[in-house]
């Protein structure tokens, strides 16, 4: 038995599950060199630096030698890229302007990081005073329009690039301050930072050591993006020709073409090609290292996943059945609320292979009752809820077995995927659910209110004052003593047990015949987990509804379901009676699952044999 | 010296906590109000309580992580209410933590091994000698040595949490402060990771602060049990008799709302609380009405 | 509400006030020759005194400073030291020529960023695919240059437009929507691709809270889900964007009405800080923050009435 990792039912991590201590590490750096376009920008950027480094050797010409007698010639032997309207050669001024502009773009982001990490580093880890005034400086400097003030700086300070670039990082300086400080305050809370408190490290200690190593890349990232702007800033000075008229720049170069545009349009192209290279060589290393970041087996986006024992044939088959009507469900099964039958469902991985989530399960739900679902995390049994109501993430496929609803197929045998068109109709009409969490669940733009007469007026067809007027009577009846107050509230303004009394209100507003709740009690006290349980077991016997409880608690079991089933690793382990599951379990994994609940057991006993962590 | 011999290891005399408010001029607010515990060598007290009762800022404050407004914390009869951050680093040898949540109290980019080395390293202990004391701990906290040079993300929460033990572990200190150090684990990692806390009390004498809101586990772990309820302890004593036979309302509304893994047997235990509640309700109506 | 938008009109003046201090002493730092520069190098001593003593110059810093802080809360900005005009009338004649540009680029930047970024998230696919190339690719190339391969291409080797500017008092709308048309496109490229990529993000996050499996849980149709609640909850972050996407291209423009020769602000604002002409470069500096600051405080208000949680605090 292995606990995966996952932290969200619905997103599970790819390789992980079982696979505890194969997973091969792999760093940034290395990713980074994986990607084809990563490397692209690199060799771009490296070659280009080089040429800028080496201008003075490898331009054939001074950057403002002028051959007046061979103005604006097309390339030849000599000036491989033609000349200027002064006869100035165009590959020896590229390579001098190369220099200046990767400089210059150098020297802005070089400032801005001097000003804005610390200042980002101080004002996210102690806040106070100094993040208060930081902060005003940097809604001021934000509010500056750069170019505007760079042209008053240069009234001021005359035509220098190197004064130019250093204010434009001061200007720029407040989006590393941002980045900084909300990556350190996202940190600064977080639990091993507190650890490394209580073992007694020192501020600095800690920021170089757990904090800094947060901030570094995304400033990377900021960095190839700043350097493009300050490229185009200082190109942008340049081509105004306000700056230094003796330096060849590309700025200057694009507009000595500008004036020549009539004559000659590809002194235009070159400066105009090599920065739009260089800029695009900064932004898609700036993307390389977001995505190299980002974890780097992430499940690629396919459209027909290589499904393993899903050949092409019945899969054509699925789809085109799917815009008929489905096959007919086997007979003498109809009777049955929800038949889940031999299902599988798997995430198809980048590699080509196939993480099954669910395998085999069969189950089935009778009007009025109540079905456990029990498991611990990655077992799968959110997975199982979330084919029957259709909500499982796009990435998911129905690799195997068929579901059916009230006598109908939702997924017929062969389908890959759930069919929204089917299950739209019975979603919230006949089939609602009810979350874990409850404030997430609600969406905070909208009032309570709002977020249950929709879908009454939207599914049942009647008229907003009369789902209002439902409403009410539904929020009175999950026990919210002022309806009225938390209809107009916004869910913000409510506590979780109260949300979480909205959502069964919601879940129950439309008069389903199945409920489906994931985890409904797992987020809330224990207090309010009892009343809770006390109003889906009323709400369920007044109502006749058939329900299915996905939960890790047998107390939760034992208090609502009729039957449970029992699941692992995707797999189902053991299903029953209620009490016959509880009492004598069959199975072994049951046995060890009762065997680790605390109620009953002898204070400071050891509960397991096995001190080890079990390795699968 | 003798005087610490007899006290207890940790001591909290009407502690007060309070976080300034965020708003200009606004009322500061009051996280924990006149709380008194104490906890003797190799004990555990647990706390128990719902969310927002203060429990959590109650070990925080302990650590050093929460403003004290009022009161007194001693540890071995030394205040350390407001102790300096060199004084941490000498106190940490005695006192430790293990968090609640396994996946955010590691820092994901070091390796266990230099998450085990780091209080060591504090402490200016050689690099060798701590290479093997790392060794041990992984041990001791039954974990394979080869995780040594692998990244937290590569194990279970069960696992992590593990290695946060080992972490409080490393100094071999005298309490433990847990904040609901199980709570996020499943059912079974639960089980294999508080016998994992009873084995190393055994071996070490170790005392915890154990802060959970489950009863069931408090009632497992602990010598005595605190309740807290909205910043207050409402009632302390023998564990055995707070998780079974409580004299405070709200720890009898708690003790009957954690439902029991039998059908029948829960059924007894909601018309119990049923019963309660009703009780409850009529006391407030007539004292209520009497004032 | 009324005291929110007080308030931030208040830090907006202060905001102001800082930066005109700023400027002020910035443009100090050059005034020693502007005398020179008015009257030419054959002007005598005395003139260039009596040149300094007519526009304050004679006068400390500070002194001149609260003269034209008095003089502009009296709604007198002062006269261009070189033409004479005076700013209020400079800046009147500019204006909308610039803010037209700015702001049809900015609702455009807003429709179609939103447009595509939607759809980006939503299809993903090929869909995604195009527009994160598209991304790049403007994101590589900076606005004015884009302008300039604008004017190369359409306007002189094909001649679909005009290439500079056919804006007076004379001419038909037709000839201004054509003239504007491509320095607008050129002003909004950047801003699309920037902001589409925003909007995607957004998008994708929001589409993966748990509220939505909820809504769609609840019977409510996949358009409603998209249009009324992950859109609304996106918004903010495209605000946001576009906020500083309004204030790079208060400076962007400037080059843009250089290379189409529109009469906006950008000469004016090139001119008059290569003189050193302080009236008007404080007028012109002073005119684009208070922008910056109303659509700054209008962006704020806007994430206020999405957010009900904001608007609570």
């Amino acid at each position: 038995m292995t606990e995966s990792l996952e932290s969200s039912p619905l997103t599970p991590v790819p390789g992980t599950t079982g696979q505890t201590g194969t997973v091969v590490r792999s760093t940034v750096l290395k990713r980074l060199f994986k990607n084809p376009l990563g490397i692209l920008a690199i060799v771009i950027l490296l070659a280009i630096s080089l040429l800028a480094i080496f201008a003075d050797v490898l331009a054939p010409f001074e950057e403002n030698f002028a051959n007046i007698s061979k103005t604006l010639a097309a390339p030849d032997a000599v000036n491989i890229l033609g000349t200027d309207s002064s006869g100035r050669d165009v590959w020896s001024r590229l390579l001098f302007g190369a220099r200046l502009t990767l400089l210059s773009a150098l020297l802005c982001a070089a400032v801005a990081i001097a000003i804005g990490l610390p200042a980002g580093l101080i004002a996210g880890y102690y806040a106070g005073k100094f993040e208060a005034v930081s902060n005003w400086v940097v809604s001021i400097l934000m509010s500056l329009p750069g170019l505007i003030v760079l042209l008053t700086i240069r009234a001021a300070f005359g035509p220098s690039v190197w004064i130019a670039m250093i204010a434009f990082g001061v200007l720029i300086s407040p989006s590393y301050f941002r980045l900084t400080r909300s990556a350190v305050q996202s940190v600064r809370n977080e639990l091993y930072v507190d650890a490394a408190r209580v073992s007694g490290l020192s501020d600095p200690r800690i920021i170089t050591r757990h904090i800094f190593s947060v901030v570094r890349a995304p400033i990377i990232i900021q960095t190839a993006a700043i350097a493009g702007v300050a490229i185009a800033i200082q190109s942008g000075l340049e081509f105004l020709g306000l700056g230094d008229p003796a330096k060849a720049t590309w700025g200057v170069m694009l507009s000595e073409g500008f004036k020549n545009v009539y004559l000659t349009p590809t002194l235009l192209f070159w400066p105009a090609f090599a920065m739009a290279l260089t800029i695009g060589a900064l932004v898609l290393l700036g993307n390389a290292i977001r995505d190299a970041l980002e974890d780097g087996e992430k499940i690629k986006h396919r459209r027909k996943p290589a499904v393993k024992g899903t050949t092409t044939a019945p899969a054509a088959a699925a789809k085109r059945s799917a815009r008929k009507t489905p096959a007919a469900v086997d007979a003498g099964t109809e009777h049955h609320l929800v038949k889940v039958t031999n299902l599988g469902v798997g995430y198809p991985q980048a590699d080509g292979s196939l993480k099954k989530v669910v395998d085999d399960v069969s189950f089935h739900v009778d009007r009025g009752e109540i079905l456990g679902i029990v498991g611990e995390s990655g077992s799968g049994k959110s997975q199982t809820a979330f084919s029957i109501l259709g909500l499982l993430p796009d990435t998911a496929r129905i690799v195997a077995g068929s579901i059916q609803f009230d006598g109908n197929y939702t997924v017929a045998p062969g389908e890959e995927l759930v069919s929204q068109e089917r299950l739209s109709r019975l979603r919230g009409r006949r089939i609602s659910y009810i979350p874990q969490e409850p404030m997430s669940n609600l969406d905070p733009a909208f009032t309570i209110g709002y977020q249950l007469v929709t879908p009454m007026v939207r599914v049942l067809g009647i008229s907003k004052a009369e789902a209002t007027k439902r409403a009410m009577k539904l929020l009175s009846d999950v026990g919210i003593t002022y309806p009225d107050r938390t209809f107009k509230a916004y869910p913000h303004e409510v506590s979780g047990g109260m949300a979480q009394r909205v959502l069964i209100a919601g879940a129950i507003s439309c008069e389903p015949d199945l409920i489906i709740a994931d985890e409904p009690t797992t987020a809330l006290d224990v207090t309010v987990q009892a009343d809770v349980l006390d109003l889906i077991r009323d709400l369920q016997r007044s109502l006749g509804v058939g329900v299915i409880l996905v939960t890790h608690n047998f107390g939760v079991v034992a208090d609502l379901c009729d039957r449970v089933v029992v699941m692992q690793n995707g797999r189902l382990v053991e299903e029953g009676a209620v009490r016959d599951i509880l009492r004598q379990p069959k199975e072994l994994y049951t046995q060890t699952l009762l065997a680790s609940m605390l109620e009953g057991k002898t204070p400071m006993s050891m509960l397991v044999s096995s001190q080890k962590e079990p390795v699968s | 010296m003798s005087t610490t011999e007899n006290a207890p290891l940790l001591q909290v005399d009407n502690l007060v906590v309070e976080y300034p408010s965020k708003r200009f001029r606004a009322k500061p607010f009051r996280a924990l109000t006149d709380i008194t515990i104490s906890i003797g060598r190799g004990e555990t007290l647990g706390l128990v309580g719902e969310s927002g009762s203060g429990k959590t800022t109650l070990g925080r404050a302990v650590l050093g992580l929460a403003p004290v407004t009022g009161g007194r914390i001693l540890f071995e009869g030394q205040d350390i209410s407001h102790a300096t951050r060199r004084q941490r680093r000498t106190l940490s040898r005695d006192l430790q933590v293990v968090f609640q949540d396994p996946y955010t109290s590691l820092n994901p980019a070091l390796e266990i091994g230099d998450i085990l080395a780091e209080p060591l390293g504090v402490q200016g202990m050689e690099q060798s000698k701590a290479k093997t004391r790392v060794k041990e701990l992984l041990d001791q906290v039954g974990l394979p040595s080869d995780a040594l040079h692998r990244l937290p993300r590569e194990f279970s929460g069960g696992q992590r949490q593990r290695v946060a033990i080992a972490r409080a572990l490393a100094l071999s200190p005298k309490l433990i402060v847990c904040d609901e150090p199980v709570s996020a684990l499943d059912l079974s990692t639960q089980a294999r990771v508080l016998d994992l806390f009873l084995q190393i009390q055994q071996d070490t004498g170790v005392s915890y602060l154990f802060v959970s809101h489950d009863l069931d586990v408090v009632r497992h772990i602990s010598h005595r049990v605190a309740v807290m309820y909205h910043g207050e302890i409402v009632e302390q004593g023998p564990a055995e008799l707070i998780t079974r036979d409580p004299e405070h309302p709200y720890t009898q509304r708690l003790l009957l709302a954690s439902p029991v893994p039998d059908p029948d047997r829960q059924e007894q235990r909601r018309a119990d609380r049923h019963r309660l509640l009703e009780i409850q309700r009529q006391q407030h109506e007539q004292a209520d009405a009497l004032a | 509400m009324i005291r929110f938008i007080l308030k931030r009109l208040g830090s907006g003046l202060v905001v102001l006030f800082a930066v005109s201090v700023l400027t002020f002493f910035l443009l100090y730092i050059s005034s020693g020759s502007i005398a020179r520069n008015i009257l030419g190098d054959q002007a005598t001593p005395e003139q260039l005194a009596v040149k300094e003593a007519e526009l304050g110059l004679d006068q400390p810093i500070v002194t001149r400073y609260f003269k034209w802080l008095t003089d502009a809360l009296g709604g007198n900005l002062g006269a261009s030291w070189f033409s004479s005009e005076p700013v209020a009338n400079a800046l009147a004649t500019r204006i909308p020529v610039t803010m037209t540009m700015v702001f049809s680029a900015m609702i455009l930047i807003a429709i179609v960023a939103t447009l595509i970024g939607v759809a980006a998230a939503v299809k993903r696919g090929w869909v995604d695919r195009v527009v994160q190339i598209g991304a790049i690719i403007g994101d590589s190339i900076p606005g004015f240059v884009i302008g300039i391969i604008l004017v190369t291409v359409l306007a002189i080797q094909l001649g679909l437009f005009p290439a500079t500017s056919t804006i007076s008092p004379g001419e038909p709308p037709s000839a201004w929507v054509l003239s504007l048309t491509l320095p607008v496109i050129a002003l909004l490229i950047n801003g699309v691709t920037g902001g589409a990529q925003q909007i995607r993000s957004a998008v994708i996050k929001q589409l993966e809270r748990d509220y939505v499996r909820t809504l769609r849980s609840r019977g409510i149709s996949e358009r409603e889900v998209l249009f009324k609640h992950v859109l609304r909850s996106s918004a903010p972050a495209g605000l946001t964007v576009l906020s500083l996407q309004l204030i790079g291209m208060l400076g962007g423009v400037v080059i843009i009405e250089q290379i189409f020769a529109l009469p906006g602000m950008g000469p004016l604002a090139v001119a008059a800080t290569s003189q050193s002409d302080q009236p008007v470069v404080m007028g012109v500096v002073m005119y684009t923050v208070a922008v910056v600051i109303l659509v700054n405080l209008v962006v704020d208000l806007l994430n206020g009435w999405l957010n009900p949680k904001v608007r609570a605090s």
